[in-house]
């Protein structure tokens, strides 16, 4: 009995944390090639809306993904315009895409408020999934399954390919990489692209899987809490994963406390996960020598080739 | 041939003043887009009756002529929908002086939502618990509570990134969901009015708690209150030596490093004034407009005045201007919610265009555009 529950807060730990692991991962890309999205929330919340909407007109959950993925990548691609060929100010950039895709956001979603969305099934491995105890690591959503491969794929490709390598200079010296002959806007581009992909993915999660509706500003400080685990997680996919399972276990255990009523207000259990960035933000902090390793040198920097 | 980005010999003052309206003509331009198809979104294009693709599309610019008259026109025409103006425009302002000075010397408190709700719990303490209170130091008293609160609350992410160099933007900005959540909690639990019919609200102010207003209007003395801000705010980076600091550090950390400025210092004070001046709105909105403390007190005013913050040159005398603009936004939002059936989201909307627009616009500041004519040689070759 304890143990089915135990193995249901697990579940829901996994489902909490997916969207923020989408979302990191990608912005950890985007980091890694030197440029700071500061947008992830709006992206994620544009991502949610066009993954509900195109999942609800056409009956299709894979192509209300691809959707979301589009839709998160055209506000990518947005910023990039802006912070890249424009060199606007990467903060300021960043801040205005989060306020235009969450009003965006809301005016295409009015439509959908109320409207029942279809849930995205969990999908058994086969001969895995019987397990004993890890068995319950192979019944997830599909989508759930990309986002692990995404964290493997993008950690081989950043430290294992060439192209990674190539995206990590840019990112550490933009006028080394350009001097070897490297296009760093484009370089930068594909990341920024990489990273709103994620974005729309984690927003297509929360708003097909996790909570399968649309309801206003449902993206409710994820994308920010993403954009903290990359620093927490040291911009190494890994520990970025590990956070994000960590934030999710946080979030899921305060919604638990909340509906056991342990005699906090639920405001303040609600404040758990925000709290708990900042002091995880802080512990991390102050292991400068740990965080300087992997921070990317020119991050936030723009850059302008001289010619 | 191709379009590249050179830049200046020099700034370019022109585009500095340019550049704000190239950046509104810009949103006007992609406001019409999203009214245009949001019209041919909720047409049924099969039903005749709508008169095809073409009737939609017509149907899409008329109502964009409509959007612009009730989104920037009818606002200005009536008394009280001007005295509304001020409201809103009120607290936008305030915050946005504030942070014009963080972000001029290259400091990111972006959590000002957060210190407008902390401003408005301190400062609503003394009524809330002394409602017999009317005296004329109650008043002031309830401000500089609010002040206090805002420049405590800022405090947080400023000395965490000057202790550990934890990143402001990040902190200053989880603060904000921790401070509405605590309001939701004051104004649903402690502080709500027991004879309140189980409303979250908490006693209303009255008398001596209330912000007086001025000559005859429902405009309160906290218009005076931006006058003083903006005024002070312009002589300190005009005339003081702290105002060059902030710019120097701004602009070229390094070279204000090698002056023997401190950064540490100067991100603390930035927060510290940022954070008086939203805990000044904060408890203006609650002493004033809204008359009691409730779950939520602003409509995101400190997130609007980031945009303000920039689209103003981050001077205090642009901010003004750019303050009065924004509010026309949640003004014109309402009207185009009532008018046309759009969503009160449109406000976002449009905010979020603006900031896009001006910062892509201000890089023709220190760049311009040079169309560069390729050799026939194989393209993407680093020439000179």
């Amino acid at each position: 009995m304890t143990g089915l529950m135990l193995e249901g807060i697990l579940l829901t730990i996994i489902t909490a944390a997916t969207p923020l692991l989408f979302a990191s991962i990608g912005e950890l890309v985007t980091e890694r090639s030197g440029v700071l999205n500061l947008g992830v929330e709006g992206m994620m919340a544009m991502g949610a809306v066009i993954g509900f909407a195109v999942a609800h007109s056409t009956g299709n959950i894979a192509l209300g993904v691809v959707g979301a993925i589009l839709a998160g990548m055209a506000m990518a691609a947005l910023f990039g315009v802006v912070t890249l060929i424009f060199v606007a100010n990467q903060v300021a950039s960043g801040l205005a895409l989060t306020l235009f895709g969450l009003g965006l956001s809301g005016l295409i979603g009015d439509a959908f408020v109320g409207v029942p969305g279809a849930g995205l099934a969990r999908v058994s491995i086969p001969g895995l999934s019987d397990l004993p105890v890890v068995g319950l690591l192979f019944r997830l959503d599909p989508l759930t399954y990309l986002a692990v491969a995404i964290t493997i794929a993008v950690s081989w490709f950043l430290f294992r390919m060439r192209g990674g390598l190539v995206l990590r200079a840019v990112g550490d010296s933009h006028v080394s990489a350009h001097a070897l002959g490297y296009s760093v806007i484009r370089v930068r581009f594909m990341a920024v692209l990489f990273g709103g992909a994620c974005s729309g993915l984690a927003g297509a999660y929360l708003s097909l899987v996790y909570t399968p509706q649309w309801t206003q500003a449902m993206t409710a400080g994820r994308g920010w809490i993403a954009l903290a685990l990359v620093v927490f997680g040291t911009w190494l996919p890994g520990r970025v994963a590990i956070g994000a399972l960590l934030f999710g276990g946080v979030s899921i255990l305060q919604l638990h406390a909340q509906a056991l009523g342990v005699g906090v207000p639920s405001q303040f259990l609600s404040a758990l996960p925000y709290l708990t960035t900042v002091i995880v933000l802080v512990i991390i902090s102050r292991n400068r020598a740990l965080v300087r390793a992997n921070t990317p040198a020119a991050l936030g920097q723009s850059f302008v080739p001289d010619r | 041939m191709r379009v590249e980005l050179v830049r200046r010999g020099e700034r370019s003052a022109a585009m500095a003043y340019l550049s704000p309206l190239l950046a509104l003509l810009l949103t006007l331009i992609g406001g019409a887009l999203i009214v245009i198809v949001w019209r041919l979104s909720t047409v049924d294009l099969s039903n005749p009756a709508s008169g095809g693709f073409f009737g939609a599309l017509q149907q899409g610019f008329v109502d964009y002529g409509r959007f612009l008259y009730v989104f920037f026109i009818e606002p200005l025409t009536e008394l009280w929908s001007l005295e509304e103006l001020v409201a809103k425009a009120t607290p936008i302002i305030l915050v946005a002086i504030g942070l014009s000075l963080c972000y001029l010397s290259n400091t990111w408190n972006i959590g000002a939502e957060g210190q407008i709700a902390v401003g408005a719990i301190t400062g609503s303490f003394l009524p809330i618990f002394f409602p017999d209170w009317h005296g004329p130091f109650m008043l002031p008293a309830m401000l500089v509570l609010g002040m206090l609160g805002g420049m405590a609350y800022a405090a947080i992410p400023a000395l965490l990134k000057i202790r550990f160099g934890t990143n402001e933007i990040l902190t200053s900005l989880m603060l904000v969901y921790v401070a509405q959540l605590f309001l939701d909690y004051l104004a649903r639990g402690p502080w709500r009015n027991p004879e309140g019919h189980n409303f979250p609200d908490s006693r209303a102010f009255d008398g001596g708690q209330v912000l007086p207003t001025l000559f005859d209007t429902n405009i309160r003395i906290s218009l005076i209150f931006v006058f003083i801000a903006a005024f002070a705010a312009w002589f300190l980076m005009r005339w003081t030596k702290m105002g060059f600091q902030i710019k120097v550090l701004g602009q070229a950390p390094r070279a204000g490093a090698f002056a023997g400025f401190s950064q540490n210092r100067m991100v603390l004070l930035t927060f510290l004034i940022s954070g008086a001046l939203a805990g000044l709105a904060g408890i203006c909105e609650v002493a004033g407009p809204v008359g009691q403390l409730r779950t939520s007190v602003s409509p995101g005013y400190g997130f609007t005045a980031i945009i303000v913050a920039f689209l103003g040159r981050l001077n205090p005398i642009g901010a003004i201007f750019a303050g009065f603009l924004l509010a026309l936004s949640y003004l014109g939002g309402e009207g185009a919610q009532i008018a046309l059936g759009m969503s009160d989201q449109t406000t976002r909307v449009f905010q979020g265009m603006l900031l896009f627009f001006v910062l892509a616009c201000d890089s023709f500041i220190f760049y311009r555009l040079q169309i560069v004519r390729t050799p026939t040689l194989q393209t993407g070759t680093v020439t000179s």
